[in-house]
């Protein structure tokens, strides 16, 4: 039972090391850091950099967020049978 | 129908629609008065965390903020949505699982002390007095404004209200008109924007429209580039803000919103674990949809606005410019005695000074769309003003009756054989309903008699919450080792440090100090971040010098950590 518990755990520290690593460099990353490299590329009529700060950051929180849900129900399900 | 008309009959509406579910709601445990029974449906407890979140602030103002400052707006957009991240990634889940009434709880538990109890339930109340004042203050404003009350009267209906919802429903009660302002809310902020998006740029999703071009076949945003370039400001989607600054401020806003008490306890309203990570998701589906709009109404209100006004006759003004200067948030001061607007970057050719508040609120008045629209957004206001109030004052209640009433004080008298037997809980019950009656006066009065420091306090409760709660909750979790000494030693270094640096560079006080005097050139909004690192840092040293927590904690940490029953 315990190291059943045990892996339950580490599985859970190796989604979120993933995910927040994603949320990182979304945000931080693509959002302030790298904004000025990203601007210089254009689609639609956004600049990439301005894009991923006021609306592409947001987008993928939502999903990540939602994908957690997701691995988690399923490790859920797997550890209590 | 006159506008003051339909104003009346929607907001008339809304407010018997929450009156009505506060009866129907009524509250008689208080499992249900502070967490609802944890009975709420994941999809419903999104909404409420929605509509509890997204502030009068949230509505009016982020919007017209970022109409102004462009590009430096992310911070919020960005700071007040990745929040919900580590709130369902690294708080929710396991703060369900420990399954007790408010945050004040697991800390005091967690941390087998009273007193790091009695430093949490401090840092709740701060944090939520700060905030309240604010609301209370928005709801007087959009009475005034709209329905020309007297700003003192309109914050009198809105305690009213929020005092019977709150006292009779307690956090059954709040959630389901939560659930009712969101769904108004969000209504009234979506549809002016699509219109204005249509009439643009012939999207009717704002989100595309702002990046799709107008009836002359230039984007907007180029459109608006080359107008801020024209007049002198500098260019919207770059900032001016300092890379570093923007880096800290988006941290210690996310941190910040992952450490609020009153976000936090939506959590512990539901079923089961899965539940709560469900509700996270959800809560920030629904937020997005209002932070992506957001942006878009911003560009489309400082295009329409600076094509209306810039190089016009002044005699040739709408009759909204004429409104809104009676308000005295709009001033055109003619400089040059041409009779025409210049609206420049420059300061001392500037005439027209433009109140951040008007661009929301305004824009369905600049876009000419009809009445209801109009009144629809002043019911949304109010909507998103009640429900953050009435979270707030729920936790503010809650801290009193239960966290130091029922937990600090009733033991310590039965203890003393002043009282024969622990509070019960119907008395707990009547306890959590006068002080959140008097939690509603004294917001009230707060809102009536704003103190100077409102506006600035509101970023400190972002930067509290981020130096006090998160790194203590998340050790708690996450660091079996943490015993009671470093969490509180670290929560003190963290709201100290804090609050040390808001009133040197806030207010003036410890000799003051301007932006060259900032650490590492971080503002005072951002500094939360390196207080939280403070306290990480001192709660982690302080814990490995001092004795290991007993075994019935780290039992409970190991419980926190395995799947749901």
């Amino acid at each position: 039972m315990k190291e059943k518990n045990k892996l339950y755990w580490k599985k859970n520290l190796g989604y979120l090391i993933v995910l927040l690593s994603i949320w990182f460099v979304v945000s931080f990353g693509f959002g302030i850091l790298l904004v000025d490299q990203l601007n210089l590329i254009e689609f639609y009529g956004f600049k990439l950099g301005f894009w991923f700060a006021q609306q592409g950051s947001i987008y993928t929180f939502v999903i990540l967020i939602f994908i957690y849900i997701y691995l988690m129900n399923k490790l859920d399900k797997e550890f209590k049978s | 129908m006159s506008l003051q008309l339909s104003i009346w009959i929607i907001i008339g509406l809304t407010f018997a629609l929450y009156i009505g579910i506060a009866i129907w709601s009524k509250t008689n445990s208080t499992s249900e008065f502070y967490i609802a029974g944890k009975g709420v449906n994941p999809i419903a407890n999104g909404m409420a965390t929605a509509a509890d979140w997204m502030s009068a602030a949230s509505f009016i103002s982020m919007a017209g903020i970022i109409s102004f400052v462009g590009y430096d707006g992310s911070v919020y957009l960005m700071g007040w949505t990745g929040g919900y991240v580590l709130l369902a990634l690294l708080l929710a889940p396991y703060l369900r699982k420990f399954g007790k009434f408010t945050v004040p709880d697991f800390i005091g538990d967690r941390y087998y002390s009273n007193t790091a109890r009695t430093v949490a339930i401090f840092c709740a109340l701060v944090v939520s007095f700060t905030y309240v004042a604010g609301q209370m203050r928005g709801v007087g404003i959009v009475f005034s404004r709209y329905l020309e009350v007297d700003i003192n009267n309109g914050v009198f209906i809105g305690m009213g209200i929020v005092l019977f919802y709150a006292i009779l429903g307690g956090m059954k009660g709040i959630t389901y008109t939560q659930v009712a302002q969101y769904c108004v809310l969000i209504f009234a902020f979506m549809v002016p924007a699509i219109f204005i998006s249509i009439q643009m740029t012939g999207n009717p999703i704002p989100q595309l429209g702002f990046g799709s071009e107008t009836q002359d076949g230039v984007y907007l945003l180029d459109k608006l580039n080359e107008l801020h370039k024209e007049l002198g400001f500098s260019e919207y989607t770059s900032g001016e803000k300092s890379k570093i600054d923007v880096f800290f401020i988006t941290a210690a806003l996310m941190i910040g919103t992952a450490g609020l008490p009153h976000v936090i306890v939506r959590f512990f309203t539901v079923k089961k674990v899965s539940d709560a990570r469900k509700s996270a998701g959800w809560a920030l589906l629904f937020i997005a949809i209002l932070y992506t709009t957001a942006p878009a109404i911003a560009v489309f209100a400082r295009t329409n606005l600076i094509e209306t006004v810039s190089e016009k006759n002044y005699s040739d003004m709408p009759s909204w410019f004429k409104k809104w200067e009676e308000t005295e948030l709009l001033k055109f001061n003619d400089k040059n005695n041409d009779g025409i607007i210049q609206y420049l970057e420059d300061e001392k050719l500037n005439e027209l000074t433009i109140d951040k508040d008007i661009m929301v609120m305004a824009n369905p008045e600049i876009a000419q769309l009809p009445n209801w629209v109009i009144a629809l957004l002043a019911a949304g206001a109010l909507a998103a003003a009640l429900s953050t109030a009435a979270g707030l004052l729920l936790v503010i209640s809650s801290s009193i009756s239960h966290d130091l009433i029922k937990k600090i004080i009733s033991p310590k008298l039965v203890k003393r054989k002043i009282l024969k037997e622990d509070i019960s809980e119907k008395g707990e019950l009547i306890a959590a309903r006068i002080s959140a009656f008097f939690a509603v006066l004294l917001a009230g009065y707060f809102g009536i008699n704003p103190p100077d420091f409102v506006a600035a306090t509101v970023a400190l409760a972002f930067g509290l919450a981020a130096a006090s709660f998160f790194p203590a909750i998340v050790l708690g979790i996450f660091y079996k080792r943490m015993n009671k000494e470093g969490a509180i030693s670290g929560m003190i270094i963290g709201i100290t440090s804090m609050l040390f640096y808001m009133l040197k560079f806030k207010f003036g006080w410890f000799g003051g100090g301007d932006q060259t005097n900032w650490f590492l050139g971080v503002s005072p909004e951002g500094f939360g971040t390196i207080a939280m690192m403070l306290n990480f840092a001192v709660s982690i040293l302080v814990s490995n010098f001092t004795k290991e927590p007993p075994n019935e904690i780290k039992k409970l940490v190991e419980n926190l950590r395995t799947p749901d029953e």
